[in-house]
C-alpha cells in the first residue's frame, strides 16, 4: 500500500509541471493585447507600455514562463494586474467559501444520492425506481442558472425561509480564523453566526448539489445492478442470506468503486467549477474570482487560480486512487 | 380683525403643508446598496472603475465637488477658490476643524501629501498602482501642475504650467478624494484595503465580493448623515439582485434587467429612478476613407439612421436619442441644435447630390461587447444595415475581439464603426476635445476615430480648454456643437440612463450622472 501510494505521487510530479505551462500559455492563447483590454477605450500609449512592463509582457515568453515558476517556488502567486490585491491573501479567503459550499453540495449529494441509487437497484423497475430515475434525469439535465434562481425565489420570496444569497448575513459578525464559518463559528462558539452560516448553504448547496446527486444516484443504481449479477451474490443467497445483508455487506462495497470515481472527480470539478452557482448566490469563492478575472483579463489571477485547482483537482485523483486500493486490495499499480 | 386671523390661519395652513410635502429627515438604519460587481480597491487614486468610485465618494470629499443632480462644480473640501489672471494658479481656502477619520487634522499640508503623493512618481507613496486618472487627466506625471504650495494651514495652492479649462471638474472627480497621510503611510501598499478620508462615512470592513461595510461619520462637516450604517453588496446575477430588492434583503438596487423596469413601475413597494446620463453611443464614419469625406453622405446616413427605433429595440427604452455629443447632464450641453430627423427620402436626396444616386458598399464595425453606452453592438449594427439598405447603402458587418477591435479602430481601418464613450468629470472638453479634436485623429491611437479634422473646432475647443471662466466656456462649448453638428462626422444615436430599482422608503436618493453619488443626505422613512 505505501509503495502503491509512493508511485502514484511520483506520477504527480510531471503532471503538475504540464499544469503550471497550461496555465501560463493559456492567457497567451486568448486574442488581444491584455494590456488593451485591461484599459478600454481610453488607453494612451504610455499607459500601455506601463501596464505591459508591469506585467512583463514585453520580456520573451521562455523567460515569462521561468519568472514565473521562480515565483512560484517561492510560494508567491503574484498579484492581481487588476487591483494589485496579493492573489495568495485573496485564495485563502476564497478556497474555504468554494470548499465549505462544495461539501455541502456533495454532502446532499451522497445522502440522497447513494441510497436512492441502492433501492432502485434492490427493487428494479418497481414505481420508486421509475421515480428516482426520471427524476435523476431531471437532475442531470437541469440548468444551474435557471434551478438557482427558481430556488432564490422559492425558498426566499415566496416562502421567506431561506436567505437569497452571500456567505452571511449583513448584520453578523464572525472572526475570522481559517475562513471557514462553519469552524469559526464553532471554534468561537459563535452559534448564531453557525445557525445563519449553515442556513445560507441550504440554497445554493442544493442548487450545486443537484446534478451529482443524479449523477450518483444512477451510477450507484446501474454499479450495484452488475455487481447484484455475480456469480458469489448468487452464492450468497444460494447459502440464504438475507436480502439486507446480500446488498449491504457483499455486493455495496464492490458496487461503491465507481461510485467513488464519480464522487471524486465531481468533487474536483466543483471545487474548480462552481461558477454559476457562485454567481447566482454572491458566493465568494474561488469560481467567481477565476470568472471575474478572465472577463478583466488579470493575468497573474488567472494563472495562479488555474494552478491552484488544477492541482487540487490531481490530488483529489490521487485519493480516490488510493480510495480504490482500500476499498480492494486487489489493485495494484503496475 | 376677524379679516386678519382669517389671513393668519391660511398662512398657518399652508406653512404646515408645505412641511409636510418636505418631511424631516429621520436619523438612523441600515441601507444596503446592491450591485452588479465588487469595487476594485478603495484607494481612490489607483482604481478607474465605477465600482470603487461609487464607495469612495461616501469616504472620501474632493477639493470642490460635484452638483447633486449634474456636473456642475460646487465648494467641498475648500470652501471658496480663485485663480490668476493667467489662468495658472488657483488658490483654495479650505475649511476648517475637519478631522479625518483616523483623527489626524485636514490641512493644507494633508492636501499638498495627497498631490505630491499622486503627481511624482518618484514619491516614496506613489505606490499600489498606476495612479492612471492622475495620468489622464492631467496629461502625465506630473504633467501639466508644475508645483503645488501649502500656502498657510488652510490655504494651498496649485501652479499650472498652461492653464487648463476642466481644472476644477478633474478636481471634483472621485479619484481625486483626499486622504489621510497618516493612514497612506501606515497601510503603503495596502492602503487600498484600509482607506482614510473626512466624507460622511468611515470604513470598518470588507468581504471581497460580498460585501463593504461604511458606518456613520458623526463628526461629518456637511449635511448628514442619516444613516447609521451603508453596506454596498456585489450580487452578480441582474435577476438574483432584482429579487433580493423585493425580498427586502437590499433597498437599492442597480443594474436591472430592462424586463424588471415594469415590474418596479406596478410595485407600491418599490420606487424606479433613471440615472441620467453621462455617456454617448455613436457611430462614426471615418473621413480618411471614401466617400466619407463627404459631408452629403455623412449627413445623409444621419438621416437614414431611426434612433428612436433603436432606442427601442435595444436600449428598451432606458435611453435618450442624442443629437449631440455631450450627453445632456454635462453643463454647455446645447439644445437649441435641430437633430437631423429620420428621413429616408431626403437621405436619398442627398446621396444624389453627393454623386451616389445608386449608393455604394462599405464595412460597419459592430463592437463585440456590452458597454452602458451600447448594449449589443452586433444587434445595433443589423438595425443600422437594415437602415442604409433603404436608401442604397450596403454594409457588411464586421467585428474582432475587443482589444483588437479598440487597436484596428484606433488605426483608422474601419470605414464606420460603432463606439462610445462614458465622461470622467462632467466638463464638455471630456467629450468635445477627446473624442473629436484634430489633436486626437493621431492613426494608430485615435480617441477620433471619425478622423474628423476640423480647424475651426480646433480653436474653440482650445480657447475653452485655456479659459477658467465657466460663462466664456459656456459659449465656446455651444458653438463647437453647432459646427460638429455642420459637419456631421458621426450618428450620435443614443444617450443611456441605466435603471435603478429602490425601496419606497428611502427618500433623499438622487443619483449622480458619474454613478457615485454621495448618501449623506439620504434617510430611511419607516
Amino acid at each position: 500500500m505505501g509503495q502503491y501510494i509512493l508511485k502514484r505521487l511520483a506520477l504527480v510530479i510531471p503532471v503538475l509541471i504540464g499544469v503550471t505551462l497550461f496555465a501560463f500559455l493559456l492567457i497567451h492563447l486568448i486574442p488581444g493585447d491584455p494590456a488593451r483590454i485591461i484599459l478600454g477605450e481610453r488607453a494612451t500609449e504610455a499607459q500601455l507600455e506601463q501596464i505591459r512592463e508591469r506585467l512583463g509582457l514585453n520580456d520573451p515568453l521562455y523567460i515569462q514562463y521561468l519568472n514565473f515558476l521562480k515565483r512560484l517556488a517561492q510560494g508567491d502567486l503574484g498579484r492581481s494586474a487588476i487591483s494589485n490585491n496579493p492573489v495568495t491573501a485573496e485564495l485563502k479567503k476564497r478556497y474555504p467559501a468554494t470548499i465549505e459550499l462544495t461539501l455541502a453540495a456533495m454532502l446532499l449529494a451522497i445522502i440522497v444520492g447513494v441510497p436512492a441509487g441502492i433501492i432502485s437497484a434492490s427493487k428494479q423497475y418497481s414505481l420508486f425506481d421509475h421515480i428516482s430515475m426520471v427524476l435523476a434525469l431531471l437532475g442531470v439535465s437541469m440548468p444551474i442558472f435557471w434551478l438557482g434562481l427558481m430556488l432564490i425565489w422559492v425558498g426566499s420570496l415566496v416562502l421567506g425561509i431561506f436567505p437569497p444569497s452571500g456567505r452571511l448575513g449583513v448584520e453578523i459578525t464572525l472572526q475570522s480564523i481559517t475562513n471557514f464559518h462553519i469552524i469559526d463559528s464553532i471554534i468561537t462558539g459563535n452559534w448564531v453566526a453557525l445557525k445563519d452560516a449553515l442556513w445560507h448553504l441550504v440554497l445554493p448547496g442544493l442548487a450545486l448539489g443537484t446534478i451529482p446527486m443524479a449523477i450518483i444516484a444512477r451510477m450507484t443504481r446501474s454499479s450495484m445492478l452488475e455487481v447484484l449479477k455475480q456469480d458469489y451474490i448468487r452464492t450468497a443467497r444460494a447459502k440464504g442470506v438475507s436480502q439486507r445483508l446480500v446488498i449491504y455487506k457483499h455486493a455495496l462495497r464492490n458496487a461503491l468503486i465507481p461510485v467513488v470515481t464519480v464522487v471524486g472527480l465531481q468533487f474536483g470539478l466543483l471545487l474548480g467549477g462552481a461558477v454559476l452557482t457562485e454567481t447566482i448566490f454572491s458566493w465568494p469563492g474561488v469560481g467567481r474570482l477565476i470568472y471575474d478575472a478572465i472577463m478583466a483579463r488579470d493575468f497573474p489571477v488567472v494563472q495562479s487560480t488555474i494552478l491552484v485547482i488544477a492541482t487540487t483537482f490531481v490530488f483529489i485523483n490521487l485519493l480516490v486512487d488510493i480510495t480504490y486500493a482500500y476499498l480492494d486490495p486487489r489493485i495494484k499499480y503496475n | 380683525m376677524r379679516r386678519t386671523s382669517l389671513v393668519l390661519t391660511l398662512v398657518a395652513l399652508l406653512v404646515i403643508s408645505l412641511a409636510g410635502t418636505t418631511m424631516a429627515a429621520k436619523k438612523g438604519g441600515t441601507l444596503i446598496f446592491g450591485r452588479g460587481g465588487d469595487s476594485v480597491g478603495l484607494d481612490p487614486a489607483n482604481v478607474t472603475d465605477g465600482e470603487s468610485f461609487k464607495v469612495t465618494r461616501q469616504i472620501y470629499d474632493t477639493l470642490v465637488q460635484f452638483k447633486r443632480e449634474n456636473t456642475e462644480v460646487i465648494p467641498g473640501l475648500a470652501h471658496s477658490w480663485d485663480v490668476s489672471e493667467d489662468g495658472k494658479v488657483w488658490t483654495f481656502y479650505l475649511r476648517e476643524g475637519i478631522k479625518f477619520h483616523d483623527g489626524t487634522p485636514f490641512n493644507a499640508e494633508a492636501v499638498k501629501f495627497n498631490f505630491e503623493r499622486w503627481m511624482y512618481e518618484d514619491h516614496p507613496y506613489h505606490i499600489g498602482g498606476d495612479f492612471a486618472y492622475w495620468g489622464y487627466m492631467f496629461g502625465g506625471y506630473p504633467g501639466i501642475v508644475d508645483h503645488v504650495e501649502a500656502v498657510d494651514e488652510y490655504t494651498f495652492r496649485v501652479y499650472l504650467k498652461e492653464p487648463l479649462g476642466p481644472f476644477l471638474n478633474n478636481l471634483a472627480m472621485p479619484c481625486f478624494g483626499i486622504a489621510s497621510p497618516t493612514a497612506i503611510k501606515k497601510y503603503g501598499e495596502d492602503f487600498f484595503k484600509n482607506p482614510v478620508g473626512t466624507s460622511a462615512f468611515i470604513f470598518e470592513e470588507w468581504v471581497r465580493d460580498d460585501k463593504i461595510v461604511l458606518r456613520a461619520n458623526h463628526d461629518y462637516w456637511g449635511e448628514g448623515p442619516y444613516l447609521d450604517k451603508l453596506i454596498f453588496r456585489s450580487i452578480p446575477d441582474n435577476s438574483a439582485r432584482f429579487i433580493e430588492l423585493q425580498a427586502g434583503t437590499i433597498d437599492i438596487a442597480d443594474g436591472l434587467n430592462p424586463d424588471d423596469v415594469e415590474f418596479i413601475k406596478r410595485d407600491p413597494n418599490l420606487k424606479l429612478y433613471l440615472r441620467p446620463s453621462m455617456n454617448v453611443g455613436y457611430l462614426a464614419m471615418n473621413q480618411m476613407k471614401e466617400p466619407f469625406d463627404n459631408v452629403l453622405v455623412r449627413r445623409a446616413i444621419n438621416h437614414a439612421i431611426n434612433k428612436e427605433a433603436i432606442v427601442e429595440a435595444f436600449y428598451a427604452g432606458l435611453a435618450q436619442p442624442a443629437k449631440n455629443p455631450l450627453p445632456p447632464s454635462v453643463w454647455g450641453y446645447n439644445d437649441n441644435i435641430e437633430p437631423y430627423e429620420y428621413n429616408p427620402a431626403k437621405a436619398k436626396e442627398l446621396l444624389k447630390e453627393a454623386g451616389y444616386p445608386n449608393g455604394f458598399t462599405a464595412d460597419l464595425w459592430a463592437m463585440p461587447v456590452p458597454r452602458p453606452y451600447m448594449p449589443d453592438g452586433r444587434k445595433i449594427a443589423e438595425a443600422i444595415q437594415a437602415d442604409l439598405a433603404v436608401i442604397g447603402i450596403k454594409t457588411n458587418i464586421v467585428s474582432f475581439d475587443w482589444g483588437t477591435y479598440l487597436q484596428k479602430t484606433e488605426a483608422g481601418e474601419h470605414d464606420m464603426a460603432l463606439l462610445g464613450w462614458t465622461g470622467d468629470n462632467g466638463d464638455p472638453d471630456n467629450f468635445l476635445y477627446v473624442l473629436l479634436d484634430k489633436d486626437n485623429a493621431k492613426v494608430g491611437s485615435a480617441g477620433n476615430i471619425a478622423f474628423y479634422k476640423s480647424d475651426e473646432l480646433h480653436e474653440l475647443l482650445i480657447k475653452a480648454q485655456q479659459s477658467s471662466d465657466k460663462e466664456e466656456r459656456t459659449k465656446l462649448y455651444m458653438k463647437a456643437q453647432e459646427i460638429i453638428h455642420q459637419d456631421a462626422p458621426w450618428v450620435p444615436i443614443a444617450h443611456s440612463t441605466p435603471p435603478i430599482g429602490a425601496k419606497a422608503y428611502i427618500k433623499d436618493y438622487i443619483p449622480h450622472p458619474t454613478s457615485a453619488e454621495k448618501l449623506n443626505q439620504v434617510w430611511l422613512d419607516k
